[in-house]
């Protein structure tokens, strides 16, 4: 498959989006905007109890009130369910209805739901159902749901445990055995939001036909449209999904939600088309939500830092109800928990735990951040008790370039990586030593400052295939149609410069077309940081072969070997006879009017599924300065320094775009978010109000960097990038700020860094006699 | 979500709008800059049957000298506030308060009666104008009344005005020869409101001592608080960091803040004192510089 490829230029370089006009101009085409004749609104009673039994419901008002046309309860739908396959042996999966019955599990879980002419309406309908619930006891946190005694979240089941997995590789027992010193952990990483700027909604509409087109705001519409026929128990075939513009996932948008199959049910019950938007409190208690894991490790070392093994054990809270992507993320440490280290000797244990709280999910970065947070706080707390440096332990450590491919102790093989010279290049930008000096001088004036460093690995692709087809149109010019659609990463401009470079044609010239099953091939979808590396990777071998295609009608037409035609500008040349040129127009004229040679199929279209059954391990290092102001507590990030390897890079713009939105969410993980629910399990952080969601003005300033070490199994070269900001931040401020209160003896605070939290910290560090200098 | 149905009806005169609030009674609402009004209606927190809106009264936006006062029209906006001359010029501290509120959005449509007349415990108005010791003209059926900040504030969005009252000016005595204002807030990182905020407004004798001080708290109570033990610690003293220091520290005697999520009840009393001596600092820095 190899081609006479020259570069045009159009990989590598920084292309303003071309999506962007649209967009900004106000003039996209999100869910809410689709307005249909006859068109009828859903709209849901909620619960607030985390843990209740449904006593009785009473509908009587709500369907009294003109304008409303349906009011349902968990048994009238109680066929209906959320499928969920296991991913893990022995997993439980405990019933998923569509609305609540006989108990509720969660605050947010819908116990009844309303179809009525208007919104408004739905809403006051809803308002006017009678619920009378009997409290029963819940449990939040999932390590307290471990213990005896505790409150079962899901009474069908008889604990609270989903799954348990392992993962062990090497001789873990010896190197304990063996250690000189043993750095024990126990670190939580806070519960997250995704909040997409534009909530979860659905418009569907039954056709005459008995065919189903569902517009939504999805990561995933093949996915999503196979999950919807097995809820349903609708053929697959007769459903249309089109993801239109979609306003941020995060990964929240990847499964089917209950509120989507029961439009879909009440949709074709009532034979009209059904609109639903989440309102913002809505989407706060509803889309499954991030993070929210406990892990407690241990690092068999020895005195001169050499790691010899790992243990962990993660305690995951996956919430009360298990969507298909729920027991994913805390799966991760399995692959993850080395890190970007040599460490052969490993004991990965996750115990995950249903609580009574909204489900969790994949959120930008779906374990990576968690895993990344163990190892990365586990070597900065490791060298600070062995009293080394904690560069030169990373540095001794790191798996060096010329082990790749690596087979890390938990049986994964990374495919390439220069650990040392990302973080070389991350000490060259932030200037590190000057950052140093500046610290050890703040600290002589008595203030709290620390610097902070990452080193991090990022698994990106997987998740199955890819499909991508490249279609030559009659006159010349090119369509691309990939399952993997976009929802704000710009698919539109970074696919159509491969395509254009592979092709050697204009930008212009390459339309991108996704997000719609009936006119895409099967697909998969975009998150886990896949679209450069499965989606372009699908297409790039799909332009590989109707190039292949192309060359030989092209020489058909000049009567020139194959071999000896060239791409050129715009088409195909005779090699040394530039003039005789044939371009892709004529081509196209050709493959579709039987000018083809003897024996080839018309037509000039390939499509390619592409599966390299690896993940694409992309790494960085990231450098943080932080300020404590000792009287507040107020945090300040002075400095962040972000370098990030994704291998091949297609456009730096919208990498250095991926970089910044990861890392606001990075930081609003180390600095400020945290969903909380109270004693009752009541939300209390569910709105804009309190929870405290990083704004553009609270964005410090980045210094983005790279290395690019390219992928060896990818056809582009390429690694992902997209969650890089919420792996490398959050622990590069966390080691930032445990530097910081480390004159003060504090050696660890889970995240997140809020004043108050800090203020505390130091309160009663100072507080602590020895504190006192 | 979506508010309850209602009807609206423009007011053309305060008079017209006293009439239509005693017409309506208790299902009416006056609307201002709508930004804690149709917030509350979205989320049925609220569900007046009418809205009467004022902002088709001529008259009462703007920011004018009146004797020894300056005189701000109920009407207005926040960012009208902050870039007025005259404010500028004899109040920074109310320039301060101004400039944090909410965001562009929030400072181009919020109104300072609004701000007072909705007496929200995480304002910022509510505080620096009792720090000011400003006044506020309330106009009910016939003739007009005034009110001062200190007795204005009753409870949680209470105040003194009554039901078919208009609240029209907000009235700021001119500080003496002399003065320094400011104001400093440790805004909530979700809302933007008031955690703790401080103003101050601190007269200074030219030999360096206090000749007046008032200072005022938010996020302590369910108003501003003034924190009297500062006030009376400062009097008369030398206005050196030493006797600023010791003042603020009594700046939380006396409250009794409620912790949230977000802060503890101490972590709030706590940064009250530091707040205050920031506010007392950067006044008492102000009224040198003048
Ligand atoms: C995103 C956001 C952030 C915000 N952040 C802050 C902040 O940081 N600090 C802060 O202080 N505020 C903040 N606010 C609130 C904002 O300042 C409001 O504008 C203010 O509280 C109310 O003023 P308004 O003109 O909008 O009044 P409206 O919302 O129109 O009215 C509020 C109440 O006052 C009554 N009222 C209004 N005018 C009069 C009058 N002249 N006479 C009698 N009654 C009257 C109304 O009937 C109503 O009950 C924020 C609001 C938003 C939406």
């Amino acid at each position: 498959m190899t081609t006479d490829h020259t570069p045009t230029g159009l990989i590598g370089a920084s292309i303003r989006r071309v999506e962007d006009p649209v967009l900004v101009a106000g003039k996209g085409c999100y869910v809410d905007d689709i307005q249909l004749p006859g068109m009828l609104y859903l709209a849901f009673l909620r619960t607030t109890y985390p843990h209740a039994k449904i006593i009785s419901i009473n509908t009587n008002a709500a369907k009294a009130m003109a304008g409303v046309l349906a009011v349902v309860t968990g048994e009238d739908v109680k066929q209906l369910n959320i499928p969920v396959a296991p991913m893990v042996q022995d997993q439980k999966i405990p019933p998923h209805p569509l609305l609540a019955r006989g108990a509720v599990h969660e605050a947010g879980v819908a116990v009844a739901a309303v179809v009525a002419q208007s919104r408004a309406l739905a809403q006051d309908a809803a308002g006017a159902i009678e619920v009378e619930y009997e409290a029963l006891p819940s449990v939040i946190d999932a390590e307290k749901a471990l213990e005896p005694g505790a409150p079962l979240a899901r009474e069908e089941l008889n604990s609270n445990i989903c799954y348990v997995a392992t993962k062990k590789g090497g001789d873990v027992d010896t190197a304990f055995a063996q250690a000189e010193h043993i750095c024990r952990m126990h670190i939580a990483s806070p519960r997250q939001v995704a909040l997409a700027i534009e909530p979860r909604g659905i418009v569907v509409k039954p056709e005459p036909t008995g065919d189903l087109t569902v517009w939504l705001s999805t990561q995933a519409p093949h996915r999503v449209r196979g999950d919807l026929a097995t809820a349903l128990g609708f053929p697959e075939h007769k459903i249309r999904v089109i993801a239109p513009d979609v306003g941020g996932g995060f990964g929240s948008k990847g499964p089917l939600y209950r509120e989507y199959v029961l439009a879909c049910h009440l949709a074709l019950k009532l034979g009209r088309p059904i609109k639903w938007i989440a309102t913002r409190s809505e989407d706060f208690v509803t889309t499954i939500q991030g993070r929210d894991q406990a892990m407690t490790s241990e690092l068999a070392l020895k005195k001169d830092g050499t790691i010899l093994g790992l243990k962990v054990r993660v305690v995951a809270n996956l919430g009360a109800y298990l969507y298909s992507s729920t027991a994913g993320p805390p799966q991760r440490m399995m692959g993850m928990a080395p890190g970007s280290y040599q460490i052969q000797n490993c004991h990965v244990e996750v115990v995950a735990v249903f609580t009574n709280t909204t489900p969790t999910g994949p959120y930008r970065g779906a374990g990576r951040p968690e895993s990344v947070l163990n190892i990365e706080r586990l070597i900065d707390k490791a060298a600070k008790e062995l009293g080394l440096d904690r560069l030169a332990m990373r540095r001794k450590n790191f798996i060096r370039p010329e082990q790749f491919p690596y087979k890390t102790g938990v049986g994964v093989e990374y495919d390439s990586g220069d650990y040392e010279k990302s973080l070389a290049e991350a000490m060259r930008l932030s200037d590190y030593d000057k950052l140093i000096r500046e610290r050890d001088a703040a600290r002589g004036r008595g203030e709290l400052v620390g610097v902070g460093v990452s080193t991090f690995v990022e698994p990106s692709g997987g998740a199955g295939f890819e499909s991508g087809t490249v279609r030559v149109e009659r006159t010349g010019e090119i369509t691309v149609l990939t399952g993997s659609s976009s929802h704000g990463q710009g698919h539109e401009t970074s696919y159509a410069q491969v395509i254009a470079d592979k092709m050697h044609v204009s930008m212009d010239h390459v339309a991108i077309r996704h997000g719609d099953t009936l006119a895409i091939q099967q697909g998969v979808g975009t998150f886990g940081s896949r679209s450069m590396v499965m989606g372009g990777g699908s297409m790039t071998l799909a332009a590989e072969r109707v190039i292949q295609k192309a060359r030989r009608i092209a020489a058909h037409l000049v009567e020139a070997a194959p071999e000896d035609m060239m791409q050129a500008d715009g088409g195909f040349a005779v090699a040394g006879v530039p003039e005789k040129k044939v371009t892709w127009r004529q081509i196209a004229a050709a493959a579709y009017g039987g000018r083809v040679p003897p024996g080839m199929e018309p037509g000039l279209q390939e499509t390619v599924f592409f599966d390299p059954r690896r993940e694409a391990w992309g790494f960085g290092a990231h450098v943080a300065m932080v300020r404590i102001d000792r009287e507040t507590g107020k945090p300040t990030i002075e400095k962040l320094v972000l370098v990030d390897d994704c291998g091949v890079i297609i456009n730096p713009m919208i990498v250095e775009g991926q970089v910044h939105g990861g890392v606001a969410q990075g930081l609003g993980e180390a600095l400020r978010e945290q969903m909380l629910f109270g004693e009752e399990g009541q939300a209390l952080t569910g709105t804009l109000m309190n929870y405290a969601v990083m704004r553009a003005g609270d964005m410090p300033h980045l210094t983005v960097g790279e290395t690019i070490t390219p992928n060896p199994f990818n056809p582009l070269g390429v690694k992902g990038v997209g969650e890089a900001g919420t792996n490398g931040a959050p622990p590069a401020v966390a080691n930032a700020m445990m530097d910081a209160l480390a004159p003060l003896g504090i050696d660890h605070i889970d995240m997140p860094y809020t004043a108050p939290k800090l203020w505390e910290a130091i309160r009663q560090a100072e507080r602590r006699p020895a504190a006192r200098s | 979500m979506f508010p309850a149905s209602f009807g609206y009806v423009a007011a053309h005169s305060v008079e017209e709008a006293v009439q239509l609030l005693t017409k309506h009674g208790e299902d009416a609402k006056l609307l201002a800059g709508g930004h804690s009004l149709i917030p509350a209606m979205k989320l049925r927190l609220a569900s007046p049957r009418t809205l009467i809106d004022l902002a088709t009264v001529p008259g009462l936006r703007g920011v004018r000298m009146d004797g020894n006062t300056l005189a701000i029209g109920a009407l207005t906006v926040y960012a009208d506030v902050a870039s007025s001359e005259l404010v500028q010029k004899h109040l920074p501290g109310l320039v301060d308060a101004a400039s944090v509120i909410g965001d562009v959005q929030v400072r181009n449509r919020g109104t300072i009666g609004g701000s007072i007349a909705h007496a929200d415990p995480g304002a910022d108005f509510p505080v620096i104008l009792t720090a000011l010791n400003a006044s506020f003209v309330l106009q009910p059926r016939s003739g007009s009344r005034t009110v001062a900040a200190d007795d204005f504030f009753i409870d949680f969005y209470t105040t003194a005005m009554a039901a078919n009252e208009v609240l029209t000016e907000i009235r700021v005595p001119l500080p003496m020869a002399g003065s320094g204002t400011a104001y400093v807030k440790l805004p909530h990182p979700a809302s933007g409101y008031v955690v703790v905020s401080a103003g101050a407004l601190i007269t200074r004798q030219p030999s360096g001592s206090c000749a007046l001080a008032r200072v005022a708290l938010g996020g302590l109570g369910s108003g501003p608080v003034r924190a009297v033990a500062t006030e009376t610690e400062l009097q008369g003293k030398p206005l050196t960091p030493e006797v600023i220091a010791a003042a603020a520290a009594r700046a939380a005697e006396e409250t009794d803040p409620e912790g949230d999520t977000y802060a503890s009840a101490e972590y709030k009393r706590h940064v009250a004192i530091v707040y205050t001596r920031r506010a007392i600092e950067a006044a008492v820095q102000r009224a040198s510089a003048s």
